[in-house]
C-alpha cells in the first residue's frame, strides 16, 4: 500500500496560474493609469511642462536595457530546452546585470530630482503648483512601484539561476523558468507604457 | 491498494504526516486541514466582530452617551467593519467550504497549488494581525469607517497605516485563493466532468474566483495610494495638493461593490446544493443558475456608482448606474425563482440545513428588494447614509452570506467532522438567531426611512423606541449564535458517527467517507451523470 502522496505535476496549470497572476498585476497598475489619465486631463499644461524636465536620455537607455533583458531571458529558456545549461546561465546572468543597470540608472535619475528638492511633500515642489505636485507624485509612485517589481523580478530570476545551476530546472522541467520569464516580460511591458506617459508626452 | 474489509485509509484528521500536533495543522498543505485553519480563524474573528456590534447596540439603546464616548464609537464601527468585511465575509465561504469541498466536489485530490493555498492562510493571519495591531499601537485606533474615505483617512490622527496595509494583505490572500480555485477547476476536474456537469457550489466559486482576481488589485493599489498619501503626501486624493477625494471613492467602490458579490455568490452556490439535496430533486433550471451566476459577477463590475449618487456625479452617470443596478436584480431573482421551483413537487425533508436555506431565501429577498429602493435615484437621495442602508447591507451580507455560512456549516458538518450534531439545539439556535436578526435589523429600515443617520453614537429622542427594539434583538441574536456555536463544538464529542451520506446528497463529496481520507478518493471517479440526478 502506497501511502506517500504522489507528486502531482501540471506545467499548464502553473503557467495558467502565472497568467492569472499577471492579470492582477496589470490591474494593479491599471488603477494607477486611471489616476494618471484623470490628472493628466485636468492638468494638461503642467504635465506637459513638467515632462520636459525628465531626462529622456536615461529613460531611453533604460527602455533599451529592459527590451534587451527580455530577449536574453527568452533566449535562456530556449537554451535550457536545448540542454545548453552553460549558455542558459550566461543569459540569465546578463539579464540580472541588465536589471541591475536599470536600477543604477534609476538611482542617478532620482538622485538628480532629490538634489533639486523635487520629491513628494517637498516645499519647493509645492510652490510650483498642483499640476507639478501631481505629476511628480505619480512619477515617483509609479516608477517606484515599477522599480519594486524589477527588484522582485531580479530575486525571482536569481532563484531560477541557482536552480538551474543545481540542476533543479532541466530541459524537461522548466516551467518555473518560463514563469519567471513571463513575469519579467510583464515588468518590461509596464515600463513600455510608463516611458511615453512620463518622458515623451512633451 | 489494500482491499481488506474494515481497513480503510486513515481520514485527514487521523492521518500521521511529517509533523505532529499543532505543526501538523499549520504546516499542512492538505486543502481540508487548511479549510479548518480558516474555519477556526474566521469563527474567532466573527465572534470578535459580533461582540463589537453587540456593544455598539448597547450604546444605541438610549440617546446620549450610554457606555462609550463618540470617539470610541467611531473606532468600534471602524473595527467592526474591517474585521467583518475583510476577515469574515469575504473569505468566509470560499476559504472554508470552498477549500474543503471544491476539490472533492470536482473529483480532485487537492487544489492546484497546495502550498500557495497555505500561503494564503498565512497572509490572512498577517493581515488580520496588522488590523488588530492598529488598535493598540500608535495614536489611537482607526476611526474612518471600513471605507477609509479620503480625506479622513490621511487627516485623522488614528493609527491608519497598519489597518490599511492589513486590508491590502488580506486582499492579496483573497487573490491567491481565487487564483488557486480557478486553476483547480480548469485543470483538475475528474474525467467526464464537463463544465455543465459541475455542481453549482463550484460554479459559484468559479465566478467568485474571477471577481477576486480582477477586482481585488484595484483596492490593493488604492490602499497603497492611501499609505503613500499618509507617509509621502503625494496628493492623489488631497484637494489641497490638487487631488480629488471623489476619485478615491470611485476606485474604492470599483472593488468594493464587486466584493459584495465575492460575499454573496458562494452563499448562493451553497444554498443551491442544500435546496436540491433536501428536495430530492435536480436543481430547477441548472443552466440558468450557471448563467445567472456568471451574469451577476459580470454586471456587478459596472454598478459601483450607486454608492456615490449623492457624492457628485453627472446626471447621465446616475441614470446609467441606476439602470445597471436594476439589471443585477434580474439574475438574482432568477435564482430565487429556481430555488422555489426546485422545491415544487420535491420530496422535501425538513432538516436543519434546509431551515437555514429557507431563512436565507427570506432575508435575502428583503435585502434584495430594499437594494432596489436604494438603487432608484430619488429614493436614494433621501435614504443615503441613513440606517436604511445599514439594514439593507446587513440583510444581504449578514442575512445572505451569514445565514448561508451557517447553513453550509450544518450541511457539511457531518462530512467535515464525521459526527452528527444535536438537531434539537441546532434548531433552537436557528430560531433565536432568526428572530433576533429580524428584530435587530428590521427596525433599522423604519429608523432610516424616518431619517436616523448612520455612524453616530447619539440620536434624536424620536428614534428611541425603534432603537430599544433593535438593541433587544441584538441580545436574542447573540444568544442564538452562542447556542449554535456551543452545540457544534459539543457535538464533536457527544455526536453520533455520521455515515458517508447522511442527507442523501448526490454530489461527489457524499461518495467519500466522513471524514474524507487524505487523498479524498481511492480512485478518481469517472463522471457520467449530472450533479443532481435523483432518479
Amino acid at each position: 500500500m502506497n501511502t506517500t502522496p504522489e507528486i502531482h505535476r501540471d506545467d499548464l496549470a502553473s503557467k495558467t496560474g502565472m497568467w492569472l497572476f499577471l492579470f492582477t498585476e496589470m490591474l494593479l497598475f491599471g488603477g494607477l493609469f486611471v489616476v494618471y489619465s484623470v490628472y493628466r486631463f485636468r492638468n494638461a499644461q503642467a504635465f506637459h511642462l513638467a515632462a520636459h524636465e525628465l531626462n529622456v536620455a536615461i529613460g531611453t537607455i533604460n527602455t533599451i536595457i529592459l527590451l534587451i533583458s527580455s530577449t536574453t531571458i527568452a533566449m535562456s529558456i530556449t537554451a535550457i530546452q536545448k540542454k545548453n545549461k552553460k549558455f542558459a546561465l550566461l543569459l540569465l546572468g546578463i539579464t540580472i546585470l541588465l536589471g541591475l543597470a536599470f536600477l543604477v540608472n534609476k538611482y542617478f535619475e532620482w538622485g538628480e530630482h532629490l538634489k533639486e528638492h523635487i520629491y513628494p511633500g517637498s516645499a519647493v515642489l509645492a510652490l510650483r503648483g498642483q499640476g507639478d505636485v501631481l505629476f511628480y507624485g505619480l512619477y515617483f509612485f509609479m516608477t517606484g512601484l515599477h522599480a519594486l517589481h524589477i527588484i522582485i523580478g531580479l530575486i525571482f530570476i536569481g532563484i531560477i539561476t541557482s536552480m538551474i545551476y543545481r540542476d533543479k530546472i532541466t530541459y524537461n522541467n522548466f516551467v518555473l523558468q518560463e514563469n519567471s520569464g513571463l513575469y519579467w516580460h510583464l515588468v518590461d511591458l509596464i515600463w513600455i507604457f510608463l516611458f511615453p506617459l512620463f518622458y515623451l508626452i512633451t | 491498494m489494500n482491499t481488506l474489509a474494515g481497513i480503510a485509509e486513515p481520514s485527514y484528521i487521523e492521518h500521521k504526516g511529517k509533523y505532529k500536533g499543532l505543526l501538523s495543522w499549520i504546516l499542512s498543505t492538505d486543502h481540508k486541514r487548511i479549510a479548518l485553519l480558516y474555519l477556526f480563524s474566521i469563527l474567532t474573528f466573527f465572534v470578535v466582530g459580533a461582540t463589537l456590534g453587540l456593544l455598539m447596540k448597547f450604546e444605541l439603546i438610549a440617546p446620549g452617551k450610554t457606555i462609550m464616548t463618540p470617539q470610541a464609537y467611531n473606532a468600534f464601527f471602524t473595527l467592526h467593519g474591517i474585521v467583518m468585511i475583510f476577515a469574515v465575509v469575504i473569505p468566509g465561504l470560499p476559504a472554508v467550504f470552498g477549500n474543503f469541498l471544491l476539490p472533492i466536489m470536482i473529483g480532485a485530490k487537492d487544489v492546484a497549488f497546495p502550498r500557495i493555498n497555505l500561503l494564503s492562510w498565512y497572509l490572512y493571519v498577517t493581515g488580520v494581525s496588522l488590523v488588530l495591531i492598529s488598535q493598540f499601537a500608535g495614536q489611537g485606533p482607526p476611526d474612518t469607517g471600513w471605507t477609509f474615505y479620503a480625506p479622513y483617512s490621511f487627516r485623522t490622527t488614528g493609527n491608519m497605516l497598519p489597518a490599511v496595509f492589513g486590508a491590502f494583505v488580506l486582499g492579496f490572500s483573497s487573490i491567491l485563493t481565487g487564483l488557486n480555485f480557478l486553476v483547480t477547476m480548469h485543470r483538475m476536474r475528474a474525467p467526464g466532468m464537463t463544465w455543465l456537469k459541475m455542481p453549482l457550489f463550484p460554479w459559484a466559486l468559479y465566478a467568485t474566483g474571477w471577481v477576486q482576481l480582477l477586482a481585488t488589485p484595484i483596492i490593493g493599489i488604492t490602499l497603497l495610494m492611501i499609505v503613500a498619501e499618509r507617509t509621502l503626501h503625494i496628493g492623489f486624493f488631497d484637494p489641497t495638493l490638487g487631488g480629488d477625494p471623489l476619485l478615491y471613492q470611485h476606485l474604492f467602490w470599483t472593488y468594493s461593490h464587486p466584493a459584495v458579490y465575492i460575499m454573496i455568490l458562494p452563499a448562493m452556490g451553497a444554498i443551491s446544493e442544500i435546496i436540491s439535496t433536501f428536495s430530492r430533486k435536480t436543481i430547477f433550471g441548472y443552466n440558468f443558475m450557471v448563467v445567472s451566476t456568471l451574469a451577476i459577477a459580470f454586471v456587478g463590475y459596472f454598478v459601483w456608482g450607486h454608492h456615490m449618487f449623492t457624492s457628485g456625479m453627472s446626471g447621465t452617470a446616475q441614470y446609467a448606474f441606476s439602470l445597471l443596478t436594476f439589471l443585477v436584480a434580474i439574475p438574482s431573482a432568477i435564482k430565487v425563482f429556481n430555488w422555489i421551483s426546485t422545491m415544487h413537487n420535491g420530496s422535501i425533508e425538513l432538516q436543519t440545513p434546509f431551515y437555514w436555506a429557507m431563512a436565507f431565501v427570506f432575508v435575502f429577498m428583503i435585502g434584495g428588494f430594499s437594494g432596489l429602493i436604494l438603487g432608484s435615484l430619488a429614493a436614494n437621495v433621501h435614504l443615503h447614509n441613513t440606517h436604511f442602508v445599514v439594514a439593507h447591507f446587513h440583510f444581504i451580507v449578514f442575512g445572505g452570506t451569514g445565514f448561508a455560512f451557517f447553513g453550509a456549516m450544518h450541511y457539511w458538518y457531518p462530512k467535515i467532522t464525521g459526527k452528527m450534531y444535536d438537531t434539537r439545539w441546532a434548531n433552537i439556535g436557528l430560531i433565536l438567531f432568526f428572530i433576533g436578526f429580524i428584530t435587530l435589523y428590521g427596525p433599522m429600515f423604519y429608523l432610516g426611512f424616518k431619517g436616523m443617520p448612520r455612524r453616530y453614537f447619539d440620536y434624536d429622542e424620536v428614534f428611541h423606541a425603534g432603537n430599544i427594539l433593535s438593541s433587544m434583538g441584538s441580545w436574542v441574536l447573540y444568544s442564538g449564535l452562542a447556542i449554535i456555536i456551543i452545540n457544534l463544538f459539543a457535538s464533536l464529542k457527544s455526536g453520533t458517527r455520521a455515515s458517508a451520506d447522511p442527507w442523501g446528497g448526490k454530489t461527489l463529496e457524499w461518495t467519500v467517507p466522513s471524514p474524507p481520507p487524505v487523498e479524498n478518493f481511492e480512485e478518481i471517479p469517472t463522471i457520467t451523470k449530472g450533479p443532481y440526478e435523483y432518479k
